[in-house]
């Protein structure tokens, strides 16, 4: 299929056009933040369902990093030129939920597509996030991780210390240990508000925000600055004086801090498995749950998810819908599921993928690889650890990482700045409720 | 008969400006614009929903502490990336005009940091001075100090400031050194005949020469300083550690872009725009008088 171009008459308002011709089967796009390895694999997911049948084609498009991709999305939806299938990061939901005469729901997509589909099917954890309130599931999981603790097992037999630590006074006597032995730094985490505001919450049993985390309406309010919140704050901000804590950045630039054994443990996405394994060449490294405190909430309760779900853009013929259910239903299927599971250290989304992971024999072989499934689903979610839903959540995060800055940085006390995050955060959720319409 | 230097007709004139004013009203007038009416509205990502909220956009940044204090963070950092640009430039400039061997390799490789894209050259800096990994910040700690951009915001600002004055030395260099040469030896000769010293010939004979040189480029790096610079900031810091590095443009493009606050975002290019254009008025009425063309 050559593109042909229109003559381009002088004038820099002309439009460029090209016409395509039609194709035998229904192609549908998939654009997607998945780069590297796991860019590999989503093409290799979508050329074995091309290749499973000859109706239809999904053409997978990489549009860059999860906001540039959810922002690229919008954009296209914008000039009416967006894709069938995106993939859109946990914090977009509340957004995409919103943006009614946008989406396809996935649940109605599928059953008007008479495509067979049982959303008990999938782990309830993992669904929980992307349903609406009758129970509906709007978009279809796809990478879901849970924060885990990587622990460095050679530097834990050198200092001496018994295994890894499940509670936080137990991560102090370990890195203090560590210390001892000549490790700078005793633990360091990847995207603070992720694992240290919300998962923290949710592990502990404690609300984020009102409206059990907003679900149950975008009038919900902050209240992550109770006492236990700026106790918990407020310790890390105290080790970070002695390095027992030390900050790395926003995102996963800490990394190198633990493959370079200056920090003997490391908190983040169990979806870093495949990253530390790849870079944790001079030492052993064991994986383990995520630490409490013993004395706040009802910890350990469960983790909440990050990761990304595929949603499914209005304004397509009902042909191309049914190439996009068809494409679901493949995804989901245990075989394509317990391969991208095993491969990227992602949670399986059906129970049907565990059970043939573990049927398998994976998790045997890669021990601490069903950490964060058993993290997930030890206790029945909460209003406080369903998951989270709140509106313009990718600024308020940014606001929370500029707040734990300056605790870490010593320019606020944990009070201060929790409560300034929580002010300055509800005024965008307000924001929110009076763009969206409430 | 006598020459006539108007135009006879008025079709050829016409013709020979209109691609200059369909371009500044395409790419300037018809954008600017929309940034306008943009920022007059609330509006959800998808644009599903508008309301027309007058200056509540507006109201609503210059209620919020944060944002007034990133003027001060950009003036400081817009007067130290355009100093430093100027400054290192001229000086390599004024060194260069005076090589005789080799001098198209100086200059080609001093070049060189012009065509790397201001993200590029945020993850090259990024890298030599990562507190873990970095080898700048190796050194920095054998003398005994402890760099760390991700919790100290002097080094955040040090960082974008390097990393943006760096981009933009190559190009000021071009400029200072064309204006140098095009000075005439005969001047600075006689001067050094009278007994002038290298460093009086510079200041009373060569820098007034070269001020028209010194004033475009002033304007050039203020206005880069101000709007081209958040690509170097998204990759280094992401405006961190704790706002310290959050300048204007910075802001203008995460909550648009990122935070997919569009009315917000316009207000704030609005703002933008403005201060801009008077810095740049303010530079032609005053400054500008300075110079001697």
């Amino acid at each position: 299929m050559k593109p042909k171009f229109l003559p381009i008459a002088v004038g820099a308002t002309m439009a460029v056009g090209y016409a395509g011709s039609a194709l035998a089967a229904t192609e549908i796009q998939w654009w997607h933040a998945m780069g590297g390895k796991l860019g590999e694999k989503v093409v290799e997911i979508a050329e074995g369902f091309n290749a499973s049948q000859s109706d239809y084609k999904v053409t997978p498009v990489y549009k860059g990093n999860y906001t540039e991709t959810m922002t690229a999305a919008i954009a296209a939806f914008r000039a009416k030129q967006q894709p069938h299938i995106v993939q859109v990061f946990e914090v977009g939901t509340a957004s995409m939920m919103a943006a009614k005469g946008a989406i396809y729901p996935v649940y109605q997509m599928m059953a008007d597509a008479g495509e067979a589909f049982d959303p008990k099917d999938y782990l309830a954890s993992v669904t929980g996030y992307y349903t609406d309130t009758d129970g509906n599931m709007l978009s279809m999981p796809f990478n879901s991780s849970t924060p885990v603790l990587y622990y460095n097992k050679t530097a834990f037999e050198k200092a001496g210390i018994a295994g890894p630590p499940t509670t936080w006074p137990e991560v102090e006597a370990a890195a203090k240990k560590a210390q001892a032995a000549g490790y700078p730094c005793g633990f360091t985490t990847g995207w603070q508000s992720w694992v240290q505001i919300e998962n923290f919450s949710a592990w502990h049993n404690l609300s984020i925000g009102t409206k059990a985390n907003g679900f149950a309406g975008s009038d919900t309010e902050f209240v992550f600055n109770s006492p236990d919140h700026v106790k918990h704050i407020g310790q890390l901000a105290e080790w970070q004086k002695s390095k027992v804590f030390d900050y790395g950045g926003r995102r996963s630039e800490s990394a190198p801090k633990f493959y370079g054994q200056e920090c003997v443990m490391y908190m983040n996405s169990s979806a870093a498995y495949a990253g530390v394994k790849a870079n944790a060449k001079e030492f052993e490294f064991g994986v383990s749950a995520l630490p409490h405190w013993a004395d706040v909430g009802s910890a350990p309760q469960n983790t909440i998810i990050g990761g990304a779900t595929l949603w499914v853009l209005q304004g397509h013929d009902a042909e191309d819908y049914k190439a996009a259910a068809k494409f679901f239903s493949y995804l989901s299927s245990a075989e394509v599921q317990a391969d991208w599971h095993q491969f990227t250290g992602y949670l399986p989304i059906t129970t049907a993928a565990y059970e043939l992971t573990a049927s398998q024999g994976f998790y045997e072989k890669n021990p601490g690889t069903d950490v964060a499934i058993q993290q997930m689903t030890g206790k029945a979610p909460t209003e406080n650890s369903k998951g989270l839903r709140f509106g313009n959540f990718v600024q308020i995060r940014d606001i929370i990482n500029e707040e734990l800055e300056a605790i870490w940085g010593g320019s606020k006390s944990a009070q201060e700045g929790l409560d300034d995050a929580v002010s300055r955060g509800n005024a965008l959720l307000r924001k929110f409720e009076a763009a969206t319409g409430g | 008969m006598e020459k006539r230097v108007v135009f006879s007709k008025l079709g050829l004139p016409i013709l020979l400006v209109a691609p200059q004013i369909v371009i500044t009203l395409v790419f300037f007038i018809w954008p600017a614009s929309q940034a306008l009416y943009q920022s007059l509205l609330l509006e959800d990502a998808f644009g599903l929903k508008s309301q027309f909220v007058w200056l509540d956009n507006f109201i609503a940044l210059f209620s919020d502490p944060h944002y007034l204090n990133s003027f001060a963070r950009t003036v400081v950092f817009s007067a130290a990336t355009a100093g430093l640009s100027l400054g290192v430039a001229l000086f390599l400039a004024a060194m260069a005009d005076r090589v005789l061997k080799g001098a198209t390799a100086y200059r080609t490789l001093i070049v060189w940091p012009y065509a790397v894209a201001p993200a590029v050259a945020g993850v090259l800096w990024f890298f030599m001075f990562n507190p873990s990994i970095g080898i700048l910040a190796y050194l920095l700690k054998g003398l005994g100090y402890d760099w760390n951009h991700y919790l100290d915001g002097t080094d955040a600002m040090m960082l974008v400031i390097l990393a943006a004055s760096w981009k933009q030395v190559s190009y000021n260099f071009l400029f200072f050194l064309a204006g140098l040469q095009a000075i005439p030896r005969s001047l600075v000769e006689a001067a050094a005949i009278d007994g002038a010293r290298p460093f009086k010939r510079f200041w009373t004979i060569v820098f007034p020469l070269l001020s028209p040189t010194a004033f475009f480029l002033l304007v050039v790096n203020i206005v880069y300083a101000f709007f081209d610079t958040f690509g170097i900031v998204h990759a280094t810091t992401s405006g961190g550690p704790a706002q310290s590095t959050t300048i204007l443009v910075y802001k203008v493009f995460n909550d648009g872009f990122i935070g997919l606050d569009l009315g917000g975002s316009a207000a704030q290019s609005v703002v933008l725009m403005a201060v801009v254009i008077t810095l740049t008025v303010f530079q032609f009425r005053y400054i500008e008088r300075k110079v001697a063309y």
